[in-house]
């Protein structure tokens, strides 16, 4: 990647990390909630903008990695952040299991497919399944997390949680867009039958990208859990999906900054137009229907890659 | 076997309001490859027009339950379908060329904005059909005591379909349909106004969504701003399971999905009825992935 994105993002996460000392609490808050679907929509862009498969049910892999942190937590005490790999361990599993059946529909049925998905995760979780999910009321009293002995119990102690968080993930995700596997993704994305031609296992690199996408929600899902100490059934449900959805095509599909103004604008938006009262989501709505009119590649769509010609004139 | 007879005809009436809502996700998704999202708040939109002509009109008091009802829900679908013909116009026609899934986008955003002008019109309670419109009478078939109600409610639904099968195979603007859908590109070239064909489709489908959202006012009682979801989300899935952009499929589809909802709430768990539907839907998509009577095409690209 060029040195201008890295110093970009460096500027950004530095301002970013200011930001707590001029705001106060409210919009703190809000930019932790930001942050949160970021890293949600980061690893859902592994899997709608890189490989281009249309998937809408990703809150189910990140309920699968709150209740398992909350699982694990409430009933043996095990540490919050502890869980954290365990969580990701538990969704990526679950991602393989759940997506290696469904992995070959095309388009339109995948996306019903993974619908019906976050919604059988959100009803087996309303009706206690396996007696650990507590029903309808959900999972209380999950314990603070503790990083080195310090408690973390404000949100501005969450802020600067997720926003590390946030960070190392745009750094891995940066890398991961430029290497073998992402290239690899893109390129199945573009034409699958050429891919596969090319000697890429396409139905493996989809699985692969599912997984590794789930297991990142998951990672979140134990953030989530720790920072809300309650998790209930209904912050998992198909609109959350949909607004990470959102996120990602509106932003710009399968390009890093891209994400991130998606973020700021899907979650932050409906906070600006608060002085509208009832009628902020209306106008989210007409700003959504505008902005892919206005844009429709997204906001911030990838640029094509460039290719350095010295070098393969060198090599003629 | 009373209970598996009531289940079933219950199953039918509900099947039957699934696949007039699907038939308008499956008819836009043939002619655009688009998947409406808001096409279920439109139905909701049906619901509170309907409650809204029916209480300051007072048709039924004037002419009689029947008659009432059925001008009304003429006036109801001409209504949404308009609707549905400027959604088309403002909020899809600019994403016609456009990577596929921002024109979704835009759909959500339609289905938020709708959704949110509802509860900004009528408040945020649920409200209540008058119950006296037809009379509820039970009705004795094969020494069964059915609802008169659930007969209507299947009988119109079943009308509405036939209706729409004859005007789509019969009928001049029904073969330039069925052209579009099968190529824009050759149909132009052989003289059909597409963007005409697309208006038309953007009148019907919705018109039949507002139709469903007055039977269900009609036959539970009870409507709120936000049932659009679920009743979206379900009417999607009749008609992906039936194979979506085909017409006869979005039927099947609907009411199947109808009949095994109302059986496996009945036999399996009421608390996981939502659920058994998508269940349904992805083992059918197993075994076949274009849905039952979809064809089997390659992804176009």
């Amino acid at each position: 990647m060029k040195n201008r994105t890295w110093l970009a993002y460096v500027v950004f996460f530095a301002v970013l990390a200011a930001a707590p000392l001029l705001l106060g609490r409210y919009w703190v808050d809000v930019l932790n909630n930001v942050g949160l679907y970021l890293i949600l929509a980061l690893s859902l862009n592994v899997i709608l903008g890189y490989a281009g498969m249309f998937h809408m049910g990703h809150a189910a892999f990140y309920a699968v990695g709150a209740y398992t942190t909350a699982i694990i937590n409430t009933h043996y005490g095990v540490p919050v952040l502890w869980v954290l790999p365990v969580s990701g361990l538990a969704a990526a599993l679950f991602a393989l299991v759940v997506a290696r059946p469904i992995i070959h529909l095309r388009g339109d049925y995948l996306l019903i497919v993974t619908i019906g998905m976050v919604e059988i995760v959100r009803i087996a979780l309303i009706n206690n399944v396996f007696g650990l999910t507590g029903g309808a009321n959900g999972i209380f009293g999950i314990s603070r997390p503790e990083i080195f002995g310090f408690r973390l119990t404000q949100p501005v102690h969450f802020f600067y949680l997720i926003w590390s968080f946030a960070a190392l993930t745009v750094l891995l995700f940066s890398l991961l867009e430029n290497s073998r596997f992402g290239r690899a993704l893109k390129y199945l994305k573009e034409d699958e039958v050429a891919a596969e031609g090319s000697g890429i296992h396409t139905a493996r690199y989809k699985l692969a990208a599912f997984v590794l996408g789930a297991g990142w929600a998951g990672m979140c899902g134990t953030i989530f859990a720790a920072q809300m100490t309650i998790i209930s059934p209904e912050s998992f449900n198909f609109l959350e999906s949909v607004r990470l959805f959102m996120i990602v095509i509106l932003g710009g599909a399968g390009n890093i900054p891209g994400v991130i103004l998606g973020s700021f604008l899907v979650m932050g938006l409906p906070e600006l137009f608060r002085d509208f009262a009832d009628a902020r989501l209306l106008i989210f709505g007409l700003a959504l229907m505008v902005m892919m009119i206005v844009r429709p590649q997204g906001l911030l769509p990838p640029r094509p890659r460039k290719h350095n010609l010295d070098s393969i004139r060198e090599l003629s | 076997m009373e209970q598996f007879f009531q289940q079933l005809t219950n199953g039918l009436a509900v099947g039957g309001i699934y696949a007039l809502i699907a038939l308008g996700y499956t008819m836009v998704y043939g002619v655009l490859k688009l998947i409406n999202f808001a096409h279920g708040d439109l139905f909701t939109i049906g619901a509170y027009l309907g409650l809204t002509l029916l209480t300051s009109l007072a048709l039924t008091d004037h002419v009689g339950g029947f008659l009432g009802v059925t001008i009304l829900a003429v006036m109801v679908m001409g209504l949404v379908g308009i609707i549905g013909i400027l959604l088309e116009r403002i909020a899809y026609r600019p994403l016609r060329q456009s990577p596929r899934l921002s024109a979704v986008v835009s759909a959500l955003g339609a289905s938020i904005f709708f959704q949110n002008a509802i509860m900004l019109t009528y408040g945020a309670k649920f409200y209540v059909y008058p119950q006296d419109l037809l009379p509820v009478m039970p009705v004795n078939i094969f020494g069964l005591s059915i609802p008169l109600m659930r007969i209507i409610i299947l009988a119109a639904s079943v009308l509405m379909m036939i209706a729409l099968y004859l005007f789509v195979q019969k009928t001049r603007i029904g073969t330039a349909i069925r052209a579009a859908a099968i190529d824009q590109g050759a149909a132009r070239l052989m003289g059909i106004d597409v963007n005409f064909v697309i208006m038309i489709v953007f009148f019907i489908g919705p018109a039949l969504g507002g139709a469903a959202g007055l039977m269900v006012g009609v036959y539970y009682g009870q409507i709120n701003f936000t049932m659009g979801w679920i009743y979206g989300l379900k009417a999607f899935t009749a008609a992906i399971l039936g194979g979506i952009g085909n017409i006869p499929g979005a039927m099947l589809g609907g009411l199947l999905l109808g009949v095994v909802e109302a059986l496996g709430a009945a036999y399996i768990s009421i608390a996981w009825k939502d659920a058994i539907a998508f269940f349904v839907l992805i083992l059918i998509l197993i075994v076949r992935p274009t849905g039952l009577l979809g064809e089997r095409v390659a992804e176009k690209i």
